[in-house]
């Protein structure tokens, strides 16, 4: 195998086993949009690592960073809903990040790239990053699984319970915030949700409990980042929508299986 | 009932709560004491669950003061908990999450409300009145001196009320906790209470509930029609309360 096809798939896979347990909080927690908000400003981070001279997924991490601060911050207000705060942010920050490239007149981006993700092209630094960065926010991830699983099921239960509950959900934003900059790389800012939400939303019928789903919905990713690598080679098609297509492939397959777990009405008795 | 100051639980004194311009709650002052039942009844918007979630310090006051004793353990019952379907959970898992325990220690709760056999249920497939046992139960794990539960027959049918009134009754009698509660449904709340607290961003009137329905504030909350059918019910209830009673101990 190529040198290049197989960093590809080490990067692919990396980030899919980092999606599974988030996805699957975002999938629970309805974060859907807010993950894709936060996608939408890497433009921003790469203008502002080109700015700066900084490392360009540093400059992600820390413009996805400072958004999810500022939108926990906005959501307290009650003036506009959650959504069209975060389309504001969304498309703001996007469109931002596009003016700040146009500024800087000896930079030449190839946007398609980070629209829809380059795996093909990650470099060994690049591989560092996803696979320190990404064990780093699952590590962290897996320390927080309980108070943050009591919290998505009712905050205030949790808070009479003794839960630290907003050092809780500022953790899991800046994790979020650093699982969605180092996918920005592999499937691009405008799919970054999609890898993050179909394999959850695929295992969700599978999953008796909360980490079998996690668990499984990091499995599935990897098998839809192997056949969209597979298929992108085979076919010479782009490789993060390749990627995609075939999470969306393995989800209708999946609706069509019969689930017999879990979701059964059965109850058991003791 | 007669208190010294020790066996205050949880007192409100002069409480307000301002959102804005709104107030929501004005001058509450009330008193929990020791294993002692306490029901917050009033129409909507009247303020029982903001003057629950204050007793809690999940809501600051924006006037008065809340006393809590020092070292209650609280153990609280959400109104409703709706899990996303999304979320696979079992009844275990849920309760899990109060602290690890095993079915050693699970099962005697859930069989103390009258719910064991759902302990591998999967959340979503209980009913109303199951969903609500295995919520107490969660607060009953935490060995509460006060047990605080808002709207505690929400969802249940009628039939499935009374009982989880008659067992809210007995928990409290059997481990002498302290229930704070909050309740719009009058009359069955009527025969499972020491104290009703009439609210309505203010206390209306407070007492023993034979008392609080003859009180003229009561009359103008809730209107004499009311007040006459509760004439009525509190009777009935009271007797198919004893003959529950009666069964449960035969």
């Amino acid at each position: 195998m190529d040198d290049f096809l197989l960093r590809a798939l080490l990067a692919g896979l990396g980030v899919a086993v980092v999606a599974g347990p988030f996805g699957s909080f975002v999938v629970w927690r309805r974060l859907a949009y807010f993950g894709d908000t936060l996608a939408h400003s890497a433009l921003l981070g790469v203008a502002l690592g080109f700015l700066l001279h900084l490392n360009l997924t540093l400059g992600i991490v820390i413009v996805c960073q400072v958004l999810a601060v500022l939108l926990f911050l906005s959501q307290r207000q009650r003036q506009l809903a959650g959504d069209t705060l975060l389309g504001i942010f969304a498309h703001g920050s996007l469109s931002l990040g596009l003016v700040a490239l146009a500024f800087m007149e000896d930079v030449r981006v190839d946007l398609l790239s980070y629209l829809f993700g380059d795996i093909l092209a990650i470099a060994p630094a690049d591989l560092v990053w996803i696979f320190g960065g990404g064990g780093l926010a699952l590590a962290l991830l897996v320390w927080l699984w309980k108070p943050l699983l009591a919290i998505t099921i009712h905050e205030d239960l949790a808070r009479v319970e003794g839960v630290a509950v907003d050092r809780v959900n500022w953790a899991f934003l800046g994790l979020i915030a650093l699982t969605v900059a180092l996918m920005m790389k592999v499937v691009g800012l405008l799919l970054v949700t999609s890898l993050l939400i179909i394999p959850a939303a695929t295992a969700r019928r599978f999953s008796s409990g909360p980490e079998v789903m996690a668990a499984l919905a990091s499995l599935i990713g990897c098998l839809a980042v192997g056949g969209g690598l597979y298929g992108s080679w085979r076919w010479d098609t782009p490789a993060g929508p390749s990627i995609v297509v075939a999470a969306c492939v393995i989800f209708v397959l999946a609706i069509l299986l019969p689930s017999g777990l879990s979701t059964g009405k059965e109850r058991r008795r003791t | 009932m007669k208190q010294s100051a020790n066996d205050t639980l949880l007192e409100f004194s002069g409480v307000g709560l301002s959102v804005g311009r709104r107030e929501i709650l004005k001058e509450v002052s009330l008193k929990v004491g020791r294993g002692e039942v306490v029901t917050l009844i009033g129409p909507n918007g009247a303020g029982k669950t903001t003057l629950l979630r204050v007793g809690l310090g999940l809501l600051r006051p924006t006037e008065g003061e809340v006393y809590l004793r020092p070292d209650l353990r609280t153990g609280y019952m959400p109104q409703r908990l709706q899990l996303d379907p999304t979320l696979p959970l079992t009844v275990r898992r849920f309760l899990g999450l109060a602290g690890s325990r095993g079915s050693e220690e699970l099962l005697p709760i859930l069989r103390e409300v009258g719910a064991e056999r759902v302990l591998d249920s999967p959340f979503g497939n209980l009913s109303g009145g199951e969903l609500q046992r295995v919520l107490l139960a969660r607060a009953l794990l935490r060995e509460p001196d006060l047990l605080v539960l808002d709207e505690p027959v929400q969802g249940v049918d009628v039939q499935g009320q009374a009982e989880l009134f008659q067992l809210i009754t007995r928990i409290r009698d059997r481990r002498g906790c302290a229930v704070f509660m909050v309740s719009h449904d009058l009359h069955l709340v009527m025969a499972s209470t020491d104290r009703v607290v009439c609210l309505n961003r203010h206390v209306c009137c407070t007492g023993s509930p034979e008392a609080v329905t003859a009180d003229p504030g009561f009359v103008e909350l809730f209107g004499p029609l009311v007040v006459q059918n509760l004439a009525l019910y509190a009777h009935d209830s009271e007797h198919r309360h004893n003959k529950k009673q009666e069964d449960f101990d035969g």
